[in-house]
């Protein structure tokens, strides 16, 4: 894991007022540049906004946005909602754990990938959805998943612009 | 003051108490768990659920987190409200059959059976030790973590934490391991759940740690002794 | 975007908006409108509109073709779509190589190209102009309409349309208090899920007591199947504030929060673009067009909880801290965000808001039913043809709904159930499929309003799996305080799962149902409360389905993996090797031209095969 200076952190936090209920939006931020919250910033935060440590943990967990651990460097989110459920989305996650061998919540070993499930993305007319990086794959079939990670595998520059994250 | 009813009697009750605290005041039992006078009113354990209102509208709140209003009608014991105790107490049982606590509430209201299978954390997730550990200890050393059923009660990162002092109060306060049920003493006819307090952490380490021992919430005297030689385990260091 | 010059009257306002009026009158050039939504981009809608400018900059047609670029039509089945002014022609799956035709044909020599026209699914008849088309016929616009009218990031785009003039009819002649008689006469109820009459809800936040009170737009939609919001947010932002800023002036708020979900890049994007462009025009802020009116409008980002969606539990995210809800009383009403009154409206009734004022609340009290008024945007989708947002008038059927708007069940295949409400509501059987929508009928019926998702299901969708499906999702998203919900959802669905696995035994199903009224009864919040509902509407209805899996470990539908094998059908197989290509087991044996045979000790049922094979010869059951 990267070394992270607490001046970064602190330059970080002060985009934002200093009150407790600039928590979340914080926290999204830190989120977004590191890919994870590392442990540093969460104790910084505490000290910052007074807050403690323990309830910061426990904003930290219970939101799914958020993880403890580092994400992988493309994201795979999977829809798992009503709609995709029904038209096979079930099926394409299981093509997806089983080419990256990891399951649903995890990263793979060598940091490429992160393998996670959302409830719903609003885009229930062109189910099963699977969104890699921000890109949204509409109609995704089982013989798409290994497509679809070839793709990023070779870091192939994707002219296809559909989704800014 | 306020006046309402309970169970067909007219009671007052004070502006700004709860239905519990208007109930014990007149003597009504009301079944807890999660409550505690001295510490904040959560409503996790639903025991103490009673039907309000009239008519077809009812509906059962926890009393011990619903204020009291003009004109609340409240029973506390009704068809409803005893199949929902139940079947609270039956979803107890199967995370905490050892609770000396919810063995009693079960023999108390009837249940007689747990048909789901038993999956022995030894919690509830009532609250009371994160409430005491922050309302009465002023630590804030362990707390709710994630949500739904992964949820759990431990201290930031899972590691032994500076904020904790090793009070004790935790495991005071603690409904599902208070005492261990083991069931009667086949020469007597006591049920000797009450000798035992057996914190298996002293086996390892030199003074007691907290009872979170399931591994994956805090699980400090499960972890395998630390190798290295002053045989401290990791402690969290704010300040690297 | 250039910089909006700042209105300093309600008069200056009219006369913007008037001016606006006149310049959309004036274009008399054609227009090509694109919908390019979060699904119409991920179809390819950016592209289409990029040929479409290729085209026009190479033939140098700027002055003869306006291509405007819009948010979702609605019609989220023929995405991209295409609407042409003004010769009113609807082109559906639109690509970017038919670009030069498009234009060259319709634009230029205003001949149809019939084979982007609509068809009709059990007719084949095309139609042209979108009044034609069936998926349209029934439905009543009134909020989602403009959508395909506007550029959603150009405020100018809004006033041309009669933007803002609810505002100012607002704030030049009506009081507070009238402005709250107009909503709660015109019946209109919260199109949330929960159905509370909004006029009430906006009288007793007016009325409790406190200086400071707030107004919040609920834009959380976590329904899984669900996105109207998002498409409102999306295509037509300005409506939605509009609504905010008429429910602030009347409840007398001076601070309001849009808490939107994580998920919706492009509307948040879009939303705050459009405060951001309100407040230049100062249409927000301070003294707004002079009457001494202030209110500002923040944005508060939702970070992935289903259960935010919960008044309270929003209230307590936007205050920094873990969504978990509260009891009520004291409702968010009197004691609601930093413990002042706080009236909370989801986004489409907000959106709402800004049609009753500008045509009255009697015309909009003829719409619908006796208790149910005004419209409601439903999410059609799953196992129908014309898949898309729907809005319809209140007390329309659900055959309506589901065969002349959804045009019926892809494939000839047979109408198993409707879910309506999302994980808080339930499935209707086809002998439902009579009755009016509206709140009532619904919750009567074992199902609720909700926020207006509405999945299809047909004969291959098993309701033990969607209930097991639905379970899993509570049983995530609860938020852990309450035993019932936490423990009640978790031990819900461990006995589901051992049913769809076949491993049923006797007595599951009463436990079942015992079980789910006791977390229905024992429950905090609505989230608790309804979690049930998933599980007693598939035992109403489809009882049956749950006993053929506990006594004959069967699955009907062929969907419960444990349940059901794969194999090969004889007659129907050409030995192309196909499926033996994808098979991940290599449970698939068979040489070209020779019948190919699945090895069920292999196979792990993932529905490769069946996806792969062009001659329909795998079988599952």
């Amino acid at each position: 894991m990267q070394q992270i200076e607490v001046s970064e952190i602190m330059s970080l936090i002060k985009t934002h007022p200093i009150e407790k209920k600039s928590l979340i939006p914080i926290l999204q931020d830190i989120q977004t540049k590191y890919n994870y919250l590392p442990g540093i910033a969460l104790t910084t935060l505490s000290k910052t906004l007074d807050i403690p440590l323990i309830d910061i943990i426990g904003v930290a967990t219970f939101y799914r946005s958020f993880s403890l651990q580092p994400r992988g460097e493309h994201l795979v989110t999977v829809c798992m909602g009503t709609a995709c459920h029904v038209r096979g989305g079930p099926k394409i996650l299981e093509e997806f754990e089983r080419k990256l061998h990891i399951e649903a919540g995890e990263t793979t070993k060598d940091g490429q990938f992160s393998l996670e499930t959302v409830a719903c993305l609003g885009c229930c007319a062109i189910g099963p959805v699977v969104v890699v990086d921000g890109h949204y794959h509409a109609q995704t079939t089982i013989r798409n998943v290994v497509s679809i990670l070839k793709k990023y595998k070779k870091n192939e520059k994707n002219d296809e612009n559909t989704q800014e994250n | 003051m306020i006046t309402m009813k309970m169970n067909n009697l007219d009671v007052q009750a004070e502006e700004g108490s709860t239905i519990l605290e208007t109930a014990k005041f007149y003597g009504l039992e009301i079944p807890t768990l999660c409550y505690n006078p001295g510490l904040s009113n959560f409503g996790g354990c639903r025991l103490c659920l009673v039907e309000i209102g009239e008519g077809p509208r009812t509906k059962l709140v926890s009393s011990c987190t619903y204020p009291v209003e003009e004109g609340l009608v409240v029973h506390t014991d009704t068809k409803r409200v005893l199949e929902a105790r139940k079947m609270m107490i039956e979803l107890m049982l199967s995370v905490a059959p050892y609770s000396k606590v919810i063995q009693d509430l079960a023999s108390r209201f009837g249940v007689k059976q747990v048909r789901f299978k038993v999956r022995n954390e030894e919690c509830v997730y009532c609250g009371l030790c994160v409430r005491m550990c922050a309302e009465q200890m002023d630590a804030r050393a362990i707390g709710f973590q994630n949500r739904g059923f992964k949820r759990k009660i431990s201290t930031p990162f899972d590691m032994r934490s500076p904020e904790c002092r090793l009070c004790g109060a935790c495991i005071y306060i603690c409904p599902a391991c208070q005492m261990r049920c083991i069931g009667p003493d086949p020469e007597t006819a006591v049920c000797n759940a009450c000798l035992n307090l057996d914190p298996t952490c002293v086996d390892v380490y030199d003074e007691l740690q907290c009872w979170m021992y399931d591994a994956g919430r805090c699980g400090t005297c499960v972890r395998e002794k630390p190798e290295n030689s002053d045989s401290k385990e990791q402690v969290r260091d704010d300040n690297p | 975007m250039k910089t909006l010059k700042k209105i300093n009257s309600i008069d200056e306002l009219n006369k913007t908006v008037e001016a606006e009026i006149q310049r959309r009158r004036s274009e008399k050039r054609p227009i090509l409108t694109v919908s390019a939504g979060t699904c119409g981009q991920a179809r390819g809608s950016l592209k289409v509109i990029e040929a479409l400018e290729n085209v026009v900059e190479e033939k140098n047609l700027k002055d003869k073709v306006k291509i405007n670029v819009t948010g979702c039509h609605g019609f989220c089945e023929a995405e991209p779509n295409i609407i042409i002014h003004p010769h009113n022609v609807f082109y559906q799956h639109v690509q970017n190589k038919d670009a030069e035709e498009i234009i060259s044909d319709t634009i230029l020599n205003s001949q149809i190209i019939e084979r982007l026209l609509y068809s009709d699914h059990a007719t084949g008849e095309t139609a042209q102009k979108e009044e034609d088309i069936s998926f349209y016929k029934k439905q009543m616009r009134l909020v989602l309409g403009d959508n395909s009218l506007i550029d959603p990031t150009e405020i100018a785009d809004y006033l041309s349309i009669g933007g803002y003039r609810s505002l100012s009819k607002v704030l030049s002649t009506m009081t507070p208090e009238a402005v709250i008689d107009t909503i709660k006469q015109s019946g209109l109820r919260g199109r949330g899920g929960a159905g509370f009459p909004s006029g009430n809800k906006w009288a007793l936040t007016r009325g409790a007591k406190g200086e400071k009170k707030y107004i919040i737009c609920n834009a959380d939609e976590g329904d899984p199947g669900a996105y109207m919001d998002r498409s409102l947010m999306e295509g037509n932002p300005h409506r939605v504030l509009e609504g905010m800023i008429i429910g602030a002036y009347a409840i007398g708020a001076s601070q309001g929060y849009i808490y939107i979900r994580d998920e919706y890049p492009l509307a948040l994007k879009h939303i705050t673009l459009a405060i951001q462009q309100a407040e230049q025009l100062g249409l927000l802020g301070e003294n707004i067009l002079g009457t001494g009116f202030n209110l500002k409008i923040h944005i508060s980002k939702g970070a992935g909880a289903f259960v935010c969606g919960e008044e309270t539990a929003l209230i307590a995210s936007i205050e920094g801290k873990v969504g978990t809800p509260r009891q009520r009383p004291p409702f968010p009403a009197v004691r609601g965000l930093w413990k002042s009154p706080t009236n909370i409206n989801n986004v489409e009734t907000w959106g709402n808001v800004p049609i009753i004022i500008d045509k009255g609340a009697e015309w909009f009290s003829q719409i619908g039913t006796n208790g149910s008024k005004g419209t409601k945007i439903f999410s059609l989708v799953g196992k129908i043809n014309n898949t898309g947002l729907v809005e319809v008038p209140m007390g329309i059927t659900l055959r309506e709904v589901i065969y002349d708007v959804g045009g019926g069940i892809p494939g000839g295949k047979g109408f198993k159930a409707v879910q309506t409400g999302g994980p808080s509501g339930g499935c209707l059987p086809k002998e439902k499929l009579n009755l009016p929508i509206d709140y009532e009928s619904l919750t009567e019926a074992g199902s609720i309003m909700g926020s207006g998702g509405m999945i299809v299901m047909d004969e291959n969708t098993c309701m033990v799996d969607v209930a097991k499906y639905f379970l899993n999702f509570l049983r995530d998203e609860s938020c852990g305080i309450c035993l019932s919900c936490r423990e009640g959802t978790q031990r819900m669905w461990e006995i589901v799962k051992n049913i769809s696995e076949g491993n049923g035994k006797a007595g599951d199903i009463e436990l079942l149902d015992t079980l789910a009224k006791a977390v229905k009864d024992a429950s905090l919040c609505g989230l608790g409360q309804t979690a049930a509902n998933p599980v007693l509407s598939t035992l109403r209805y489809f009882r049956d389905e749950y006993e053929v899996h506990v006594r004959d470990k069967r699955c009907p539908a062929g969907v419960c993996k444990e349940l059901i094998q794969y194999s090969v059908l004889e007659d129907k197989c050409t030995g192309c090797l196909a499926c033996l290509k994808v098979c991940p087991s290599e449970a698939i044996t068979g040489e070209l031209k020779e019948v190919h045979i699945i090895d069920p000790s292999k196979c792990i049922k993932c529905g490769a095969c069946f996806e792969a094979c062009n001659f329909d010869a795998i079988q599952i059951e």
